[in-house]
């Protein structure tokens, strides 16, 4: 099971600084476990943050991310108590969705 | 015959209308069609999979930008560690929708691209593996499709691909 994405929005008056981790191992292929074994690639394709039903950010990534991709986006209008959504989508099929209420 | 078990694939076929209604009932109750989930755009496998910087900027229709100092990339100047490096960009230019990085001698170069809409300013920090000592660049597309980019050199004292 997908580990849960964690979001932190810090808003400072107009702009609110969305801070986004998203938990996924970020495998090359390229990398040999302690057997000498290669690691299957695998890695985040895509990635959704919405506000309120409307997309803001709509991510590519490729397997050159860092391992638990850490994300900070700049967003205007955002308010305490809005809803915001972000889910992934990794080249396995499998996927993420998770919701958060700014405090 | 191409790979189904990729979920781009998959979508792809659905979306040509080449998979039967019959065919995609089933599929209905294993999570693979979830309805009501956000799904995203395709995900650009020839850019993403490009093996050098030109065949990469070419795939991601970005072979003609033009230079410009309306986008900052912020990044350290020394990287100890190759496999996580923060670069910071942002873009100056009106009407920029999206920012594509590309790590010149990583083995594919384009990491990644994001597209901002709405009230989401261009403005992104990101997290990237570098292979070595290289330069990187971000691309801005503003609305009117036109490629803007800048580049920063970083040094990377330990690689970041292999782990």
């Amino acid at each position: 099971m997908a580990e849960q994405i964690k979001l932190r929005a810090q808003i400072q008056g107009e702009f609110t600084e969305l801070r986004i981790l998203l938990q996924h191992p970020m495998e090359t292929g390229q990398r040999k476990d302690d057997k000498g074994m290669s690691v299957a690639m695998h890695f985040i394709q895509t990635f959704i943050v919405s506000h309120g039903g409307k997309t803001l950010i709509e991510g590519q990534l490729n397997t050159s991310v860092s391992r638990n991709p850490l994300f900070a986006f700049r967003v205007r209008g955002i308010k305490a108590g809005d809803q915001l959504t972000v889910s992934w989508l990794d080249n396995l099929g499998e996927r993420r969705q998770d919701e958060f209420t700014v405090g | 015959m191409k790979n189904l078990s990729q979920p781009d694939e998959w979508r792809r076929r659905l979306l040509k209308g080449g998979v039967s209604a019959s065919l995609l009932t089933p599929l209905l109750g294993t999570g693979l069609l979830m309805p009501g989930a956000v799904l995203a755009a395709d995900w650009n496998r020839p850019a993403f999979t490009a093996r050098n910087i030109g065949d990469a900027l070419k795939s991601y229709g970005a072979g003609n930008a033009m230079e410009s100092r309306d986008i900052v990339i912020n990044a350290p100047e020394i990287a100890e560690n190759g496999a996580k490096v923060e670069v910071e960009v942002s873009s100056n230019l009106a009407n920029t929708r999206s920012l594509a990085l590309f790590a010149d001698k990583n083995p594919m170069p384009l990491c990644s691209s994001l597209e901002f809409s709405g009230a989401a300013l261009p403005y992104a920090r990101i997290q990237l593996k570098l292979a070595e000592t290289m330069r990187i660049r971000a691309v801005a597309r503003t609305a009117d499709g036109k490629n803007h980019v800048a580049f920063r050199e970083i040094k990377v004292t330990l690689g970041g691909c292999g782990g």
